[in-house]
C-alpha cells in the first residue's frame, strides 16, 4: 500500500466486522492472513498443527498472498524466515514444545539480529513425562532470549494479538522477534465468536512495511550480516556490549510500543485490550491472585463470587510477560498487602512458579514487604477451574494474617 | 555478471543505529601475521623457481621475486605445506617467538 493510499484510508471509519465462530489456532490464522506477511514457514505439532493447517489453506484458496515453506524440521524453518526477513519480507510461523526446543538455535539468532519476525507459540507442557498438552512450560523455558512474549486469555485477543504482533515488532525503537503465546488446548481448540476486522482497515493500521532498513540481504546495500564481534582484544568486548546493550534498549522500548499499539487498535477497531497488565475488581482490595492466558477467565470468575461473599481480592493479569512489566506492576501492588501468583508450568531451580520466581524481584523493588505465595496448576492440559481459584484466593487471603508457605501449592496434586 | 563492486552501504548515512544489528560495513582483516606461530624462510641460493610453493599455498601468500619465490608476511598463516612440498628443500620453518 502506497502512502498516499494509506493515508486516504487511515482517514476513513472502520466498517462493520464480519462474525465467525473459530477456533484459536483458526483465530491466529486470520490474524496471519490479515497483516499480510511475504512469507511463512511451517512445521507441524501438537497442539499447534491446526494452525499452521489453516494458514496453509489459507493460502492454497488464494485467500493469503504468502510464499509457504514446509521445511524439514523448526531449526530450517526459522532459518528461512530469517533469510527472508534479510530479503525484506514480513515472516510468520508457530510451534511450540519440542518444536521450540530443535528451534532454539536459530530462536536465539534471530533477537540478536533484530528480526521482527512473529511467532505462535501454541503452548504445551514440557516432556518428559510424556504428554501432547498445554502449559506454559516451553514458553517460559525461553523467556531468557530476548523475545518479546504476550500472553493471550481470550480467542479474539489471540486474533486481534497476532495482527498487532506485527505492528509491534516492525517499529523501528523495537525490532525485536514477537511470540504470541496462545494456550495449548485451551485457547488453540477453544471455539468461541469473534469478530474479524476487514482487510481494508488491517491495511491502514499497517501501516507501510519496512522490515529489513537496518540489516539486508541485498546486492544495493552490500553488508556483512552478523560477522564475528567479541573476544578479549581490540573493540571486541566493547562491540558485544553495544550490540547486547541495544538489545535490552529495544525491550524496555517495547514496553511504551505494546501501550501505543493496543490504544491505537482500540481506537480504530473499538476492541480494548490490556497491554501490559490488567487489573480486575482492584478498587479496594486487601490482596490479589495473579494470572497469566487463559486461566483468567475461570479466575475472575472466582474473584466475582468471592466479591458477592464480602471478601476484598482483586485480580492482577499479565499480557506481556517478556520484557516483564515492573512498572506497571508496582503500580498494582502497592494496592495491596498479600499476593497469591499462579503459574501453568515449573520453575525447577525455585521451586515455585516462573512467574512467581519474576515477581518476587518486583516485589522487592516495592520496598515494602508483603507476604506472597506461589501456586502451580493446569499442568500438562489440566483444568484451572473456579474451584482451584477458590482455594488460592482463600490462601491467599490467609497470608495477611499467617506465615507465608515457601512451598508452592500445586492445585491439581489430589484430582 | 557484474565485476565491479557495489559502493559499500553507510549505516550512519542510512540512520541505522549502530547498537542494533550487528552488521558490517568495513573490512577487518583479521590477518593470520597477527598470530602465526611459524614463518616460512627461503634458501635464496636452493630455490630455482619451479613454483611448487605457489601452487599449494592455501591462502595464496606466495610472491614472486627476480630470482626466487618469497612469501607475504600479512597473509601467511604458517600452515608450512610450502616448506613440506618444496623438492627443492628450499624453504625452512621457523618459529615466530625465535
Amino acid at each position: 500500500m502506497t502512502t498516499a493510499t494509506l493515508e486516504a484510508a487511515q482517514q476513513t471509519k472502520p466498517a462493520k466486522q464480519k462474525v465467525m465462530l473459530v477456533e484459536g489456532n483458526e483465530a491466529a490464522a486470520l490474524g496471519v492472513a490479515l497483516a499480510r506477511p511475504d512469507m511463512v514457514a511451517v512445521y507441524p505439532i501438537t497442539p499447534q498443527s491446526s494452525l499452521v493447517e489453516h494458514v496453509a489453506k489459507l493460502i492454497a484458496d488464494g485467500k493469503m498472498d504468502a510464499d509457504i515453506v514446509d521445511a524439514e524440521g523448526e531449526h530450517s524453518v526459522l532459518s528461512v524466515l530469517q533469510g527472508g526477513a534479510l530479503a525484506g519480507a514480513r515472516t510468520y510461523t508457530a510451534t511450540c514444545g519440542p518444536g521450540l526446543a530443535f528451534m532454539f538455535e536459530p530462536y536465539f539468532r534471530t533477537s540478536g539480529m533484530r528480526l521482527p519476525i512473529v511467532m505462535s507459540i501454541v503452548t504445551r507442557d514440557g516432556i518428559t513425562p510424556q504428554s501432547v498438552w498445554g502449559g506454559h512450560q516451553d514458553a517460559m523455558t525461553v523467556r531468557e532470549v530476548g523475545w518479546v512474549q504476550v500472553y493471550c486469555e481470550t480467542v479474539q485477543e489471540v486474533l486481534d494479538t497476532t495482527i498487532m504482533a506485527f505492528k509491534i515488532a516492525e517499529h523501528h525503537d523495537v525490532m525485536l522477534p514477537v511470540n504470541v503465546c496462545l494456550d495449548g488446548n485451551y485457547l488453540s481448540y477453544g471455539t468461541s465468536r469473534v469478530e474479524l476486522p476487514n482487510q481494508e482497515d488491517v491495511d491502514a493500521f499497517m501501516g507501510v512495511k519496512d522490515v529489513n532498513w537496518h540489516v539486508a540481504l541485498d546486492p544495493l546495500r552490500p553488508m556483512a550480516v552478523d560477522p564475528l564481534t567479541g573476544g578479549s582484544g581490540g573493540k571486541g568486548p566493547s562491540t558485544f556490549v553495544r550490540y547486547r546493550k541495544g538489545q535490552c534498549r529495544g525491550m524496555q522500548n517495547s514496553l511504551r510500543v505494546i501501550e501505543e499499539v493496543h490504544a491505537e487498535w482500540a481506537q480504530r477497531f473499538g476492541r480494548s485490550f490490556a497491554p501490559l497488565v490488567e487489573e480486575y475488581r482492584m478498587d479496594g482490595a486487601d490482596y490479589a491472585i495473579m494470572t497469566l492466558g487463559s486461566m483468567t477467565g475461570a479466575a475472575k470468575d472466582a474473584i466475582d463470587e468471592a466479591r458477592d461473599a464480602g471478601k476484598n481480592v482483586g485480580l492482577i493479569k499479565i499480557k506481556t510477560f517478556s520484557p516483564f512489566p515492573v512498572e506497571a506492576l508496582l503500580k498494582s501492588f502497592a494496592k495491596i498487602q498479600a499476593l497469591g501468583v499462579v503459574d501453568r508450568s515449573v520453575g525447577f531451580r525455585w521451586n515455585c512458579g516462573p512467574m512467581y520466581q519474576e515477581t518476587m524481584g518486583v516485589l522487592y523493588r516495592l520496598g515494602r514487604h508483603i507476604p506472597s505465595m506461589s501456586f502451580i496448576g493446569g499442568l500438562a492440559g489440566a483444568d484451572i477451574t473456579v474451584g482451584h481459584f477458590h482455594r488460592v484466593i482463600e490462601a491467599t487471603e490467609q497470608l495477611m494474617s499467617g506465615p507465608a508457605p515457601t512451598e508452592p501449592v500445586w492445585l491439581n496434586e489430589k484430582d | 555478471m557484474r565485476h565491479t563492486a557495489y559502493p559499500m552501504f553507510n549505516l550512519k548515512q542510512a540512520d541505522v543505529p549502530d547498537d542494533l544489528s550487528p552488521v558490517a560495513t568495513e573490512m577487518s582483516p583479521m590477518l593470520p601475521g597477527d598470530w602465526r606461530s611459524m614463518r616460512p624462510v627461503v634458501n635464496r641460493d636452493k630455490c630455482v623457481k619451479c613454483a611448487v610453493c605457489w601452487l599449494y599455498c592455501p591462502v595464496q601468500c606466495v610472491e614472486e621475486k627476480p630470482a626466487w619465490f618469497d612469501f607475504n608476511l600479512k597473509t601467511c598463516k604458517g600452515c608450512g605445506i610450502c616448506a613440506n612440498e618444496c623438492p627443492q628443500r628450499a624453504i625452512t620453518m621457523v618459529p615466530e617467538a625465535a
